[in-house]
């Protein structure tokens, strides 16, 4: 089990590495543009639950979380535990952070060991960071043209459609980019280019309309901040994880 | 086939037959890894479980996951 133990340990390395950074950097980027929307998503929540309120007097004797996920798209701390704000959250954030980081650094280690296995030599760092970019490609991009980073607050179409698309659209992406970059040939490119665009044509779930009392100005920020934050993080992702499953496999290798 | 060729033919399967298991291996273990790469990221950013969600909430939104 060595290429195991060396991709594991590869990926919680530089999982951990990546995830705490990228947590820095959301305290700078998205994190606060979350708490300003949600000033915006707490007030328009009371207004809804007063007028649930006064509408069905009835209610109240019942069960707090079942009335909010009856009476509309979210599910928003009602009942459930949630961390309290400030410390407790952000470490919350940074494990999760963590965790995703390391889930993602093992998808790539995992094509490191792949590649190095039929190549016969490591990848490299900087062939790391051209995987981290298609990470980028894959995870942040694709998807995020037909669902945009939302903040809390906005309203949007039902959660599994929405998930469901978002996994088509990376298994999509995915799968043209290995064709254009892997078979090198004309249908295979021509193939690989119309995977790429099918989610796009079929399109992403969306609401017919949207009323939201968050500004505009916050969501294009936050679209920006997102991005940014993500492009940081896979290209560091991608070089790290390549860099130290290099080394872990190469002493594996000589162990053996 | 004298005693040593036949020696001779048991030393290469031996030798062959962990070195192919090796390569087969090495496909079934990164696939391995990235499966619970799938798992952990699916838990983190996709389950419906309220508690998960809400204590990945800023994740999930930084992520651009679907939320909510």
């Amino acid at each position: 089990m060595s290429t195991f133990r060396s991709i594991v340990f590869a990926s919680v390395i530089s999982g951990f590495i990546a995830g705490l950074l990228v947590t820095v950097v959301q305290q700078f980027g998205t994190v606060p543009l979350i708490l300003k929307a949600e000033v915006f998503e707490k007030a328009a929540e009371t207004h809804r639950h007063d007028a649930a309120l006064a509408v069905q007097p009835a209610a109240t004797g019942h069960d707090h979380a079942g009335h909010e996920h009856g009476a509309g798209d979210h599910d928003h701390g009602a009942g459930a535990w949630e961390p309290r704000d400030g410390f407790e959250r952000n470490a919350y954030t940074a494990a999760a952070n963590v965790l995703t980081a390391i889930g993602f650094a093992l998808l790539l280690a995992g094509f490191f060991a792949v590649r190095s296995g039929t190549t016969g030599a490591s990848v490299p760092w900087h062939e790391g960071l051209l995987w981290g970019l298609a990470g980028f490609a894959v995870f942040t991009l694709a998807p995020g043209l037909g669902l945009p980073p939302e903040l809390p607050g906005v309203p949007s179409a039902p959660l599994l459609s929405r998930q469901i698309w978002w996994l088509a659209a990376v298994l999509a992406t995915s799968g043209g980019l290995a064709l254009i970059a892997f078979r090198r040939t004309v249908p295979a490119a021509i193939s690989g280019v119309i995977l790429l665009t099918l989610p796009h044509l079929i399109g992403a779930p969306e609401l017919a309309n949207i009323e939201t009392n968050v500004p505009s100005s916050l969501t294009h920020q936050f679209v920006t901040a997102v991005t940014v934050t993500s492009l940081v993080f896979w290209t560091l992702l991608g070089g790290l994880t390549s860099t130290v499953f290099a080394r872990f496999d190469r002493s594996a290798e000589q162990r053996a | 086939m004298s005693q040593s060729q036949l020696a001779d033919a048991q030393a290469t399967t031996q030798v062959t037959l962990p070195v192919a298991a090796g390569q087969v291996g090495r496909l079934s273990q990164a696939l391995m890894a990235m499966v619970l790469g799938v798992f952990v990221v699916g838990m983190v950013g996709f389950s419906h479980i309220d508690v998960v969600h809400n204590a990945a909430h800023d994740v999930r939104h930084s992520n651009a996951f679907p939320c909510h």
